[in-house]
């Protein structure tokens, strides 16, 4: 085995994985990696393997547990001494969790929401066109369509989305350990006095829902619906954001699959499912194993740290013939970009609709977007967190 | 081609997967679990019916029979 790889690390351009992953390709469907803290952990590289271990009850997500992999020294600070509903939950009380969420989540509801997505989208592109061009992507339409989204499914106001949005910027990238466990509190005290107004004035959003559904009933405690309320609107804006301002950078970059794409535009849930593998915005999928598990001729012992690379994983060659290659026509359906198992992304459809009519109005409504500064000028996101632009600065 | 299939409500976790897979043969109760659609118990020849079970991140889709 070769010496274990730093983990995470930045990358060098911002929709392939770092080229010092290079080792974890040649080596699957296991290999070793060492984390920041100098600790070394399995990291899984193979396709098929990916899906069995994500599927594996043996490996749990519950981060607070004490042998619990952390990637950066603000995620072992904030671990420790909070549950995280739903992704850091294992079975059955992750199962009771996603049985309250999911039917806001099925396709045919994201498909009754499509409308609004739509909505959203135009008044934001005339909003660009009106004050334009240039314009910043990133603030002026990537952020602000899953934030809209997200606060209208949710039933939070969107005019608190400075607040939010700053703080699930320090939530997720510190930089200080300190500031991740201050967003982790100020968004705490922001539901708490939210779900406290929406019980003497109830709206009609999703945590209305489960403030009567769930909390009178006491189904879940007011720390559980906090916590869970965090979640939903963190990731269900954080991620989207990111494809959307990472997979119109990535468009860009290849103009003769976007002129295909603009020439028919029944190409894009193709087009979706491909940004989706090859961007893997989400690398590094934590667990850790609370029993043995062979896997490829080797042991997985209790207490060791496993991290899934789907930035790797998705690029596995026996799955993804020529995956560095851009390419909607293979059938990319079985990336690992959401996760697999138990805790596979529950907002995924609403994903692949925000980013469907997203990247298409945009391409549509601006036939001439391209980038304002050249492409290696443009800052993007360190690989210690989820990947994308941190601006994106176009003209048309 | 006739087909069995067999979903395990109490494994599904309602990604809508196999809805999104082969929409011909599955949908998502009001609960958002998988089901069949009236009439196409056996898969209907649809070609989708394995790789939509195959896309289910936790294995609650079985299919049986041969082409």
């Amino acid at each position: 085995m070769t010496e274990p790889v730093a983990f995470p690390q930045d990358r060098t351009c911002p929709y392939h994985p770092p080229a010092a992953y290079d080792p974890l390709r040649e080596e699957r469907p296991l290999s070793r990696i060492t984390l920041y803290d100098g600790r070394g952990v399995w990291v899984v590289t193979g396709h098929g393997a990916a899906r069995e271990l994500l599927a594996d009850p043996r490996l749990s997500s519950d981060r607070t547990r004490p042998a619990f992999p952390a990637p950066t020294e603000r995620f072992e600070a904030a671990r420790r001494d909070r549950r995280v509903a739903l992704l850091g939950l294992d079975d059955p009380e992750h199962h009771t969790q996603r049985r309250m969420l999911v039917p806001n989540f099925t396709l045919k509801r994201i498909s009754e929401l499509r409308p609004r997505i739509q909505e959203t989208v135009d008044r934001l592109l005339d909003a660009m066109e009106e004050q334009g061009p240039p314009a910043e992507l990133v603030s002026a339409f990537a952020l602000p369509v899953p934030s809209m989204v997200i606060c209208a499914l949710l039933g939070v106001p969107y005019a608190d989305h400075d607040f939010f949005e700053e703080q699930s910027r320090r939530l997720l990238r510190g930089p200080a350990p300190a500031d991740t466990q201050d967003a982790r509190d100020q968004l705490d005290a922001y539901f708490g006095s939210l779900i406290d107004r929406k019980e003497k004035d109830p709206g009609d959003g999703l945590l209305d829902d489960l403030i009567r559904e769930q909390l009178c009933t006491g189904e879940v405690d007011r720390t559980e619906l906090i916590s869970l309320a965090t979640i939903l609107l963190v990731a269900g804006h954080e991620t989207t954001a990111n494809m959307i301002s990472l997979g119109t950078f990535t468009l860009l970059g290849h103009p003769r699959r976007l002129a295909e794409l603009r020439a028919d535009p029944a190409l894009m849930p193709a087009a979706v499912e491909e940004l989706l593998r090859f961007l893997s915005i989400a690398d590094g999928l934590l667990r850790v194993a609370v029993e043995d598990i062979e896997m490829a001729g080797t042991t997985i012992r209790a207490g060791e740290g496993v991290v899934f690379s789907t930035s790797v994983i998705n690029r596995d060659t026996a799955t993804f013939p020529e995956p560095d290659a851009l390419d909607w026509h293979r059938p990319a359906r079985h990336h690992v970009a959401f996760g697999f198992g138990i805790h596979q992304c529950l907002g995924q459809n609403l994903a692949r609709a925000e980013m469907e009519i997203a990247l298409l109005s945009l391409f549509a409504r601006l036939p001439g977007l391209r980038l304002a500064v050249p492409a290696d000028d443009i800052p993007f996101k360190p690989g210690d967190t989820l990947q994308g632009m941190l601006e994106l600065p176009v003209t048309w | 081609m006739t087909l069995s299939i067999a979903i395990d409500k109490d494994v599904c976790i309602g990604a809508g997967q196999c809805a999104l897979t082969a929409p011909g043969v599955f949908t998502q109760d009001d609960d958002g679990f998988s089901e069949l659609l009236p009439g196409r118990e056996d898969g209907g020849g649809d070609p989708m019916v394995r790789e939509a079970a195959r896309a289910c991140p936790v294995q609650a889709i079985t299919v049986s029979g041969t082409p």
